[in-house]
Order: structure tokens, then C-alpha cells, then sequence
């Protein structure tokens, strides 16, 4: 076991130096100058100077890129034009936030998913699942910035269940502000979930040790719960995992949208303002933050399933 | 090719995601017969109609009938999508074939780099990209170009792989048949079809992605009638004049089920066996 992680973690490591290496040519070929948009038209050309040295711009490439690597090694990530911070700190302020969200969301996808893929699948082939493959379809099929809108204006505006956007205090206030949002992103994870959980409960259904459960005498529901059911849904934990970076993804927009104050909305943020160390470190911690989160699945899964520690 | 589009007609989805389309085509086509009105004349006497029977849709702030609109809207969200689809896709598969066919360090190369730029999520990578670039068509194809293709090629090198190692690829070898036209003839038209059937999903997914990229003022600028943009301008309006936000929405789920469908009547169509 502890030699499978320590595989997986060696794996990374390639991983992790193509994404830093990808995070700083994205920005290398930002039109313009940064400095001068920072500094606006009517600095000096000697401020420019200065201000090209202080943030290393004057430096060979290969040079500004083992800065860049040694931010990213110290954990500091750079100094953002606009805030005038690390950007390590603008990061792990806004990190929970995102994590939570990512979470509540896959708990909502999960919650809508499960009944829909067992009563497709137990019913496949006839109108039941067929309806429910069409609702999935449905829902994939609608953007996630527009639902966003029509969910603010039905239960925002019209019938004011939930506030517009922001954060409150304390779990179960922003347990209520986050549902909408949460809630966009749930919907669009179900139809993932959905799929997938209900083509393995109808595989799992067709295997040997079922037939043996059945054939011990168990009671059908006791053969779904213990034998089908739980085998299905360890395949669901890496089918969760490896969409974690659509989770993810899905927040960016949703985030903004909803005012609230996590990586998504920071990047949109930073984007606008221009703000390129703050853009170069938020995409390196959103390809680990997917990079760490297709690790952790792949280790609970060893535990939960003997099998694939073989591989 | 023939038996094939039988199928497709036969399976109810695709069926029901060809005329689905193919209905949009013909009214984005025929618009002048559909509609009376001008997608971009303002008419203030008429601003902020609710729908009824001369305008489907309603009207917008400036008076603009809003179903014109959304079938001129059509046009580019339709022309966005399928080159952003298709595009990568031709790069994706070539990309898989080689890095299939030829295996060693072109492989491992070309895995390496698609494990990289997967790790990144999809809207971070192409919000930023355009973000760094600038707003605008151009580098909105750029975006989808530089990530789009991962996942085709990731497809068509698994195929290859499977399909390389078949009697009849090594008997060409034998025939001393050269790499590109065993490729290109004999192992294309094989690997290629689960990269088709994704490639509707993926339509499913970029015509919101190029719509959402025009929420953030970064994609296709006004005063087009892209969809996105649509929602964009009528998110001031939302509360008095719902149809503004609801119609454009609508037009986008509805090409994104003509795709699922579609998809769906493909996989039956192309994968008789499944």
C-alpha cells in the first residue's frame, strides 16, 4: 500500500513541473506590457526601468521561470500587482471557500443522482429510464450561468428563499446562501454521476457473486443494498474524483455570479485587472488543487477495492 | 456509410437530434420567411414586449424582437461551437494516431503534455487564455485550439494502440505499406468513431463554454446577437422582463439536447455491437 503512493506521488512529479512550466508561458504571451498597465501611460521610461527590474521582467526567460518555480517551491507564489499581497495569502483565503463549495456541490450531485440511477437502472430498458435519461440530457444540456440567472430570479427574487450571492457567517447560514450556487454545480455533477452509476449497478447486477448472494438466500433488497449498491457506488468515489476538475471548472463561473469570494471569482478578478502573478499562481493551485484530489481518489480507492492496488 | 445513416434514422434520439437541428438550421436560413423583423433595428415604441402573438419571444430594451435575434444568434453560436469542435478534433486525432502508431518517446512526450494541460480545469485554462490574449473571435479559437484537443487525442491513441497490434495492421506491414497511409486508410476509420460520438458531447458543452465567455466581455463582442451575450444584456431587465433572460438560455439547451440526441443516435448508429 505505502509503496503504491509512493509511486503515485513520483508520478506527480513530472506533472507538477509541466503545469508550472504551462502556467508561465500562458502569460508569456499576454500582449503588452504589464508594467506599463500597471503603471499607467504617463510613467517615466526610468519607472518603467526600475519597475521591470524589481519584478525581474529584465531578466532572461529561463531565469524569470526558476524565480517563478522557486515562488511557487517557497509557497509564496509571487506579490500581486493589484493587492499588494502574496499571493499565497489572497489563495488560502479564498481556498476553504472553494473547497466548500466544490463539496457541497458534489454532496448535492450525489443526493439527486443516487435515486434517479437506481430506479434507471432497475428499470432499464422501460419508459421509467428512459424519462430519466432524457432529464439528464436536459440538465447537461442547459448552461450553468444561465440556470444561475433563472434560479436568482425564481427563488431569489420571486419567491426569496435564498439571498443573491455572498457569504455569511457560520455553517448553517452559509449551508443556506451557498444552496444556489452549490446547486448549479450539483445539477451539472448528477448527470455525470448518473451515467456512470447507473451503467455499473446494471453491470454489477450481472455478476457472478450476486447470483451467489442470491443463491445463499438473501432477500432481494439485502442482495441491492449489501452486494449491488455498495460495490457501485466505490466505482462512483474515482468517477467523482477523476470529474473533479469539471467540480472545479464549474465553480469558476458560478462563483462569480453568485459574488462569492473564492478562487474562481478571484481569477475572473485577476484576469480583468490584469493582475498576471495572481493569474500564473491561481492556475498552478487549481491543476495541483485537481492533480492532489485524482491522488487522494486513486489511494481510497486501493483501500476500498484490493484489486487495483495489484496495478 | 450508407447502412450507417439508416441506423442513425432508425434510433428515435438521433432521429429526434437531426430534425431538431436541422429544424434550427432551416429557420436560421429562412429567418427573413419566419420573422418580419430586423435583429439589430431599434423600435423604442415597442421595448420590452412580453411574448405574445406578433412577437414569440417578446422584445427587447431597444424594441428588437428577441426570437429574430436568437435566430441570428444562431449563426454565430452554431459557427463558434462546431469550429471549436471540429477544429481540435482533426488535431486531436492525428495527434492520437501518431502517438499510438509510433509509440516510444512520441508517446511518452505527447501523454506527458496532454496529462498537463488535463490537469487544468477547462474554464480556468480557456478563461485565462482569452483573458491573457484579449477578448475577441480570433482568440477565442486559439483558446479551444490549444485545449480542446486532449481529449480526442487521449481517445484515438487508445484505439490505435488496441488496433496497431490486429492481424490486418501487421499484415500491412509485411506489404510494406508506409506509416501514413496505414494510418490514415486502415486504422483511421477504425479509431475514429468513439471520437466522434464525444465530439458531440463536447458540442454540448463548448456552445455554453462560448457563450459563458462572452458573460465575462470576453468572447464575441456587441452589438453580435451571440447568445451569451443575449443573457448578458438582459440581466439588468431580468426582473420585469424575464423573456430577455429566459429565451436565449433556452436556445442553447435546446442545440445542446440536438447534440446529446444526436450523440446518442451515433453511438447506436457506429457502435452496433454496444
Amino acid at each position: 500500500m505505502l509503496r503504491l503512493i509512493l509511486q503515485r506521488v513520483m508520478m506527480l512529479v513530472p506533472v507538477l513541473f509541466g503545469i508550472t512550466i504551462l502556467s508561465f508561458l500562458l502569460l508569456q504571451v499576454m500582449p503588452g506590457d504589464p508594467v506599463e498597465h500597471a503603471m499607467g501611460t504617463r510613467a517615466s521610461a526610468e519607472d518603467l526601468a526600475a519597475m521591470r527590474r524589481l519584478w525581474g521582467l529584465d531578466l532572461p526567460l529561463w531565469q524569470q521561470y526558476l524565480i517563478f518555480l522557486r515562488d511557487c517551491a517557497t509557497g509564496s507564489f509571487g506579490f500581486s500587482l493589484f493587492y499588494k499581497l502574496p499571493v499565497s495569502r489572497l489563495v488560502l483565503e479564498r481556498l476553504p471557500v472553494t473547497l466548500a463549495l466544490a463539496l457541497y456541490s458534489t454532496c448535492i450531485g450525489l443526493a439527486i443522482a443516487l435515486p434517479f440511477a437506481i430506479l434507471a437502472a432497475l428499470r432499464r430498458g422501460r419508459l421509467a429510464d428512459v424519462l430519466i435519461r432524457q432529464l439528464f440530457v436536459l440538465l447537461l444540456a442547459m448552461p450553468p450561468f444561465w440556470l444561475c440567472f433563472v434560479l436568482i430570479l425564481e427563488a431569489s427574487l420571486r419567491l426569496g428563499l435564498f439571498p443573491t450571492g455572498g457569504l455569511g457567517t457560520g455553517v448553517l447560514q452559509n449551508l443556506h446562501r451557498l444552496f444556489l450556487p452549490a446547486l448549479v454545480v450539483g445539477l451539472s455533477t448528477a448527470a455525470l454521476i448518473e451515467q456512470s452509476l447507473r451503467a455499473t449497478l446494471i453491470d454489477t447486477m450481472k455478476a457472478d457473486y450476486v447470483d451467489t448472494a442470491r443463491a445463499k438466500g438473501l432477500s432481494a433488497s439485502q442482495v441491492f443494498r449489501r452486494h449491488i449498491l455498495r460495490n457501485s457506488l466505490i466505482s462512483t468515489i474515482s468517477v467523482i474524483g477523476v470529474r473533479v476538475s469539471w467540480i472545479i471548472g464549474g465553480t469558476v463561473v458560478v462563483e462569480k455570479i453568485f459574488a462569492v469570494p473564492g478562487l474562481g471569482g478571484l481569477l475572473v478578478d485577476a484576469i480583468q485587472a490584469r493582475d498576471f502573478p495572481v493569474i500564473r499562481g491561481l492556475t498552478v493551485c487549481f491543476a495541483v488543487l485537481v492533480v492532489l484530489v485524482n491522488l487522494l481518489t486513486d489511494i481510497a480507492y486501493a483501500l476500498a477495492d484490493p484489486r487495483a492496488r495489484l496495478t | 456509410m450508407k447502412p450507417m445513416l439508416h441506423r442513425l434514422l432508425r434510433s428515435p434520439a438521433g432521429l429526434g437530434g437531426l430534425v431538431m437541428l436541422l429544424a434550427l438550421l432551416i429557420a436560421v436560413v429562412a429567418t427573413p420567411l419566419v420573422s418580419p423583423y430586423d435583429p439589430y433595428a431599434l423600435d423604442f415604441g415597442n421595448a420590452l414586449l412580453p411574448p405574445d402573438a406578433t412577437h414569440w419571444f417578446g422584445t427587447d430594451n431597444f424594441g428588437r424582437d428577441i426570437f429574430t435575434r436568437v435566430l441570428a444568434g444562431a449563426a454565430y453560436d452554431l459557427r463558434l461551437a462546431t469550429t471549436c469542435v471540429f477544429g481540435p478534433m482533426l488535431l486531436g486525432i492525428l495527434v492520437g494516431l501518431c502517438a499510438g502508431y509510433f509509440g516510444g518517446w512520441i508517446d511518452v512526450a505527447l501523454m506527458r503534455l496532454t496529462d498537463v494541460v488535463w490537469a487544468f480545469p477547462f474554464y480556468v485554462l480557456v478563461l485565462t487564455i482569452v483573458g491573457v490574449l484579449g477578448p475577441g473571435e480570433g482568440n477565442l479559437y486559439i483558446a479551444f485550439f490549444l485545449v480542446n484537443w486532449i481529449g480526442y487525442a487521449r481517445i484515438v491513441r487508445g484505439e490505435t494502440l488496441v488496433i496497431a497490434r490486429l492481424e490486418y495492421v501487421q499484415a500491412l506491414s509485411i506489404l510494406r505499406f508506409g506509416p501514413a497511409r496505414t494510418m490514415l486508410r486502415h486504422i483511421l476509420p477504425n479509431a475514429v468513431t468513439p471520437a466522434i460520438v464525444y465530439s458531440m458531447s463536447d458540442l454540448v458543452l463548448t456552445v455554453q463554454a462560448v457563450a459563458a465567455l462572452s458573460f465575462f466581455g470576453l468572447g464575441v463582442q456587441p452589438p453580435a446577437p451571440e447568445w451569451g451575450l443575449l443573457i448578458v444584456e438582459s440581466v439588468d431587465y431580468m426582473r420585469d422582463a424575464p423573456w430577455m433572460t429566459i429565451f436565449p438560455g433556452l436556445a442553447i439547451a435546446f442545440v445542446g439536447v440536438a447534440f446529446a440526441l444526436l450523440g446518442e443516435g451515433l453511438a447506436a448508429a457506429l457502435q452496433p455491437r454496444g
